[in-house]
């Protein structure tokens, strides 16, 4: 549409991103491939497929939060929580799958906008707020399920088990719409522009005559909603409510957003490059597995990976940086 | 005149630098001496930023080279550039806000003992260096963030007097200064000259430049069009080299006739304690309405406050088609009520810096460009942001590139083109040309006067008097937080209107006291 040298289409997407993303990616399966038979394998594709539902989930709720400048830590707790609710809801007062669902998509919803609420109306970190909101998530998620597993039947397993003849499970389609929705409404969307904004000059959004608050809020609810979808996606892989479940997902999800590319200060990312974020972390998880790795050895190389990717991103935008900026800065 | 090669402080030798496509320094020659001042001039991305840049180590040439006392000199970074003498201080601030007046003046050199910072040799080496430019008053506990633009500009040039300064280079040091602090600080740079020190002087203000100067050198599309002594030039002539135009300067705006029986805005009685108390003025339907005041004598809050972004204590606004007397309680309700602010810090409440003209432009009307739903139009979107953006005869190449590439006075120019896509009724600008050339300023005297020939309102905070005098049809004078006088195109004087804006000061007696002291 625009015939500009530079030809940055900033809001929709980083052509130049994306493809470094689908590098690293490709060289990721090239690797484990030489180095298993079994890797590049129909079956192994499946098991990703399945396996990445509930972090994709998360992380695009992350992204959304970290570009309108905030942080949500609790959203492992909520997912957990969430998940309590659909349980508590589906055994102790027999309400039908359907209903149940509501009520625990619900409550992550009410758990993201009572986030917003503290840390946007307060004036405090949503670093801090989410911290607490973790803490007192995970102790109401213990406090329902008595701490312990609780199986709830396998009417909740539909959604992960894989569709006959396509061995790919709905949940993981659920998640691809999330991601496309997601981008969409980031990029196409008044209110995804208003997150940018926010989160690159929250005064200067202010002094354009828009109150931040609400949009703030809402991103808040928005990620709080998708931990419910996401407590959804968990419970019914394992057809049982787990209050361990998630422990420390977040900082998977945040890790995700920052291979692709989301900057933590705000302002900066996108909903796809997230998403080749989770296969990147995917991959490796299932690679590792394959070829046999210990546990150790898996955290030691998923960390370098995580940091590795960040620094190249770092210098490539440097180094495109200088190319284009012009005199004042 | 046949020189040698020592007598010269600073030689740069063809020096260019390109970013891209575009070359913003072209083929420089440059030759400094001790013991004078140089005026660089030129308009909007001339390249005079940048060649300051290159000359004190934060940008380096793409070619040429530089000689420094003899020695070659070619500084990777400002601490470089720093350790030979060379000191710049520059167009944006760059304190850090919580960190105190002393600490900021010696954060790369605080004076240590046992790895622990001294506090009292701190204090007292900030206080000589405060001193130095005249603001013995202040304290140097004080936090940066806490005092006004004009005196972190004045901490930033104490902080590099106080170094070794061969070199000194000022990029548009007065911008935020009024002109008393404008004076303190042509009498330092005056005693500068006679230690040797040499001094290049970046400004827009023409009037500065013959006063201080010596000899002034011009640049054009990055390339150096003129150069000679101050004295041979007049300000019409440094204009028509800068703008390559040979035509004079803009005449005065004609009068226009403002219809003041039905005005868009009354406001009485307005108070915000301590910063004003008690403003009544209308504004009319066309009228291009003119605050003029000494820095610190509240205009700014006004502004602030009649935008909602800060809270009135007591008074009344009234707008056309508003029922409700009471002032705005946030810029949303302003803006609704067809309010637009230009603010005074661009870069800090203005602009998304590392974002596209798109949305920087598009902010506020993101309603006329969407569905219902809240999706974008874009190409309507387009279409807005570029009728906006050539409006403004904003430089650029395309609307999807970052404002932060953009020159100081093209980035204004983009947060004035925010509020032309809308129907607003009052415009709230306060300092529209600080740190702009003199072909933007033009142009943007121009979009004022198209909106008030429009039946708009403009209401406009300015420490140019001149700037004033030219644009405005009635000028209102701030002094001390209350308005000491009001003046009409067909009977105003400069000294009557400088007079009052002193005048606030002088009835006080606590102030007279005060500003006695002060000098």
């Amino acid at each position: 549409m625009n015939s500009n040298p530079k030809g940055r289409q900033g809001f929709i997407l980083d052509i130049w991103r994306v493809a470094g993303l689908l590098v690293a990616l490709g060289i990721l399966v090239g690797v484990f491939s030489t180095m298993s038979d079994r890797f590049l394998t129909f079956q192994t594709l499946t098991v990703i497929a399945n396996q990445i539902p509930d972090l994709t989930v998360l992380s695009v709720g992350m992204t959304l939060v970290l570009i309108c400048g905030g942080i949500d830590l609790s959203v492992g707790s909520v997912l957990a929580l969430s998940a309590a609710v659909l349980g508590l809801l589906m055994t102790d007062f027999e309400w039908g799958f359907g209903g149940a669902i509501v009520g625990c998509l619900l409550c992550g919803a009410i758990c993201g906008l009572v986030n917003g609420l503290v840390a946007v109306l307060g004036k405090i970190p949503s670093f801090i707020v989410t911290l607490g909101m973790l803490e007192i998530a995970r102790g109401a998620t213990y406090w329902l399920t008595d701490a312990s597993i609780h199986y709830i039947g396998s009417s909740v397993e539909a959604l992960s088990r894989p569709i006959k003849g396509m061995f790919i499970s709905p949940a993981f389609f659920v998640a691809i719409s999330v991601v496309v929705i997601g981008q969409l409404v980031l990029s196409r969307t008044v209110l995804g522009r208003y997150w940018v904004a926010i989160g690159t000059n929250e005064t200067a959004v202010r002094m354009s005559g828009i109150d931040a608050r609400p949009y703030s809020i809402f991103a808040f609810v928005v990620m709080g909603f998708l931990g419910g979808v996401a407590g959804l996606m968990q419970t019914s892989k394992l057809a049982s409510v787990d209050p361990n479940a998630a422990i420390g997902l977040e900082l998977s999800a945040i890790a995700a957003c920052v291979i692709g590319g989301t900057s933590l200060m705000g302002g900066r990312g996108s909903v796809i490059t997230t998403f080749l974020g989770v296969l990147i972390i995917q991959v490796l998880q299932t690679g590792l597995a394959q070829v046999g790795a210990t546990e150790p050895s898996k955290r030691l190389v998923t960390g370098a990976v995580i940091i590795a990717a960040v620094l190249f991103d770092s210098f490539q935008r440097r180094f495109r940086l200088r190319k284009l900026d012009r005199g004042d800065r | 005149m046949i020189e040698r090669q020592g007598e010269f402080l600073l030689e740069v030798r063809e020096v260019w630098k390109t970013y891209g496509a575009q070359r913003v320094v072209d083929h420089v020659d440059l030759c400094l001496k001790p013991g004078e001042i140089l005026g660089l001039l030129g308009a909007n991305g001339a390249g005079k930023s940048t060649l300051c840049k290159i000359m004190s180590g934060l940008v380096a040439p793409s070619g040429g080279q530089m000689r420094l006392a003899d020695a070659p000199y070619s500084p990777k970074t400002k601490r470089d550039a720093e350790e030979r003498g060379v000191q710049i201080v520059q167009q944006e601030l760059n304190l850090i806000p919580t960190m105190s007046v002393a600490e900021n003046l010696f954060l790369n050199r605080l004076p240590l003992r046992l790895g622990f910072i001294c506090r009292e040799e701190l204090n007292l080496k900030a206080r000589e260096a405060l001193q130095r430019v005249g603001l013995d008053q202040l304290s140097v506990a004080t936090p940066a963030g806490a005092l006004g633009v004009g005196t972190q500009q004045m901490i930033e040039i104490a902080g590099a007097l106080d170094r070794n300064c061969q070199l000194l280079i000022l990029d548009e040091p007065t911008a935020a200064l009024s002109r008393n602090e404008t004076e303190v600080l042509f009498k330092w740079l005056k005693r500068l000259k006679k230690q040797g020190v040499c001094i290049v002087y970046v400004s827009h203000r023409l009037d500065e430049i013959a006063e201080l100067t010596d000899r002034i050198v011009i640049l054009r599309d990055g390339k150096l069009v003129q150069s000679g002594t101050t004295k041979d030039h007049t300000t019409d002539e440094m204009v028509r080299w800068m703008t390559g135009e040979n035509q004079p300067p803009a005449k005065p705006s004609v009068v226009r006739d403002v219809d003041s029986s039905e005005p868009l805005m009354r406001v009485r009685g307005l108070t915000r304690h301590p910063k004003f108390h008690g403003v009544d003025f209308d504004l009319g339907s066309g009228e291009v309405l003119g605050i003029a005041g000494l820095v610190g004598s509240g205009r700014t809050e006004l502004l602030r406050c009649l935008y909602g972004a800060d809270q009135a204590d007591c008074g009344t606004v009234w707008c056309q088609d508003r029922r409700s007397t009471q002032p705005f309680r946030s810029p949303r309700a302003a803006a609704q009520q067809g309010l637009a602010m230009v603010t005074e810090n661009r870069k800090a409440e203005g602009l998304l810096m590392n974002q596209p003209i798109r949305p920087n432009v598009s902010l506020g009307q993101m309603g006329r460009v969407s569905w219902i739903g809240g999706l974008i139009r874009r190409r309507k979107e387009t279409q807005m942001v570029e009728t906006s953006v050539k409006k403004m005869a904003v430089r650029h190449e395309s609307i999807e590139q970052d404002v932060q590439t953009l020159s100081g006075g093209n980035q204004q120019k983009v947060v004035i083109a925010r509020w032309l896509g809308g129907d607003h009724k009052i415009y709230l600008v306060d300092e529209p040309t600080r740190g702009v050339d003199v072909s933007a300023r033009k142009k943007i005297y121009e979009v004022f006067a198209e909106l008030a020939n429009a039946g708009k309102g403009v209401l406009m905070v300015s420490s140019d008097l001149d700037e004033l005098l030219e644009v405005c049809d009635r000028i209102l004078v701030m002094s001390a937080g209350a308005l000491a006088g009001e003046f009409h195109r067909s009977s105003w004087t400069r000294e009557a209107i400088m007079e009052a804006c002193f005048a606030g000061y002088r009835n006080n007696l606590d102030q007279a006291e005060l500003s006695t002291q002060s000098r």
